[in-house]
């Protein structure tokens, strides 16, 4: 089965998470998605490789860059009629303050569908959803080949 | 500058290596600290299975050049700054130019091009052998000295 037609079974069965374990790097990031309610919740559970600053300690500013990233390629998946895989053109990250040692979660909202591109937001928060300890926003090619 | 100087700065150079090197996600990540200049750093980030975010056609996810351009860029700003302080990164944008070839290890050359009182100024690029012919460029800004302290 193609990686398209696994994602239209995964979209069918309302399974994203089956969709997250063939992805060798979402699991590596400890990445998991949920449904919760219209909004398609992308976690990273905590973990000590995903650490950059050992100090404080602090998550890897990468980490979050890829958590939404991920977020918003699932959102765009998600929402898609027909299944196209998201090429980021751009990505841009404000770290907002450090991420601590415990799970994170991010959504996407997509801003601009276009016919080639596509716009979307993105934040990611710990405890607190009202206090996010990143944001992005990200362009995607989303036409085929 | 005086050899005294010299030795100093060489030693700060060889300690921002071993710092970057023992950061806890860039060991998890694979990624080897080719060079550290002032104000420069080369690292090195080889082809894992792990890293994959296609597995169709094996190509790295994305998120993995992103992770090596940050840790590329902050010890860019360690290699600049004179004495050590703690940074934090501000914000950092990637534009991914073209997809990583299967199979290939991928570089990240960082310059930290402006060092100001509070904010300092990165570039990196990515690529497997030529940096003419890069997979993602990117610009950061990172707030020097900010708290080491536990956040509440």
């Amino acid at each position: 089965m193609s990686l398209i037609d696994q994602l239209t079974a995964a979209k069918q069965a309302h399974d994203f998470q089956a969709l997250l374990d063939l992805i060798p790097y979402a699991k590596f990031l400890g990445l998991t998605a949920a449904l919760e309610g219209d909004e398609l919740v992308t976690t990273m559970r905590y973990g000590e490789h995903l650490i950059g600053n050992p100090t404080l300690p602090a998550l890897h500013g990468g980490t979050l860059g890829s958590l939404l990233e991920s977020a918003a390629i699932f959102q765009l998946l998600w929402n898609a009629e027909t299944i196209v895989l998201p090429k980021t053109i751009t990505l841009t990250v404000d770290y907002l303050r450090s991420g601590g040692p415990v799970d994170t979660h991010a959504r996407g909202i997509v801003t601009r569908q276009g016919r080639r591109v596509t716009n979307v937001r993105m934040e990611a928060w710990q405890a607190d959803r009202a206090t996010p300890v990143a944001t992005a926003h990200a362009i995607f090619l989303v036409m085929r080949g | 500058m005086s050899d005294g100087e010299d030795e100093r700065s060489q030693l700060k150079l060889k300690l921002v290596q071993g710092f970057s090197a023992n950061v806890p996600h860039n060991r998890a990540l694979g990624v080897q600290i080719l060079e550290i200049k002032p104000a420069e750093a080369l690292f090195l980030l080889p082809y894992d299975a792990k890293l994959i975010g296609n597995p169709e056609t094996g190509v790295i996810h994305g998120g993995a050049i992103t992770a090596l351009l940050d840790a590329a860029s902050g010890a860019a700003v360690f290699a600049a700054l004179t004495d050590f302080v703690p940074i934090a990164t501000l914000d950092l944008r990637i534009d991914y130019l073209r997809p990583a070839e299967v199979g290939q290890a991928v570089h990240a050359r960082a310059t930290c091009y402006k060092l100001a009182r509070n904010v300092a100024f990165t570039r990196a690029v990515a690529y497997h052998d030529d940096p003419a012919d890069p997979i993602a460029h990117s610009v950061g800004t990172f707030m020097l000295a900010t708290p080491t302290g536990p956040t509440s």
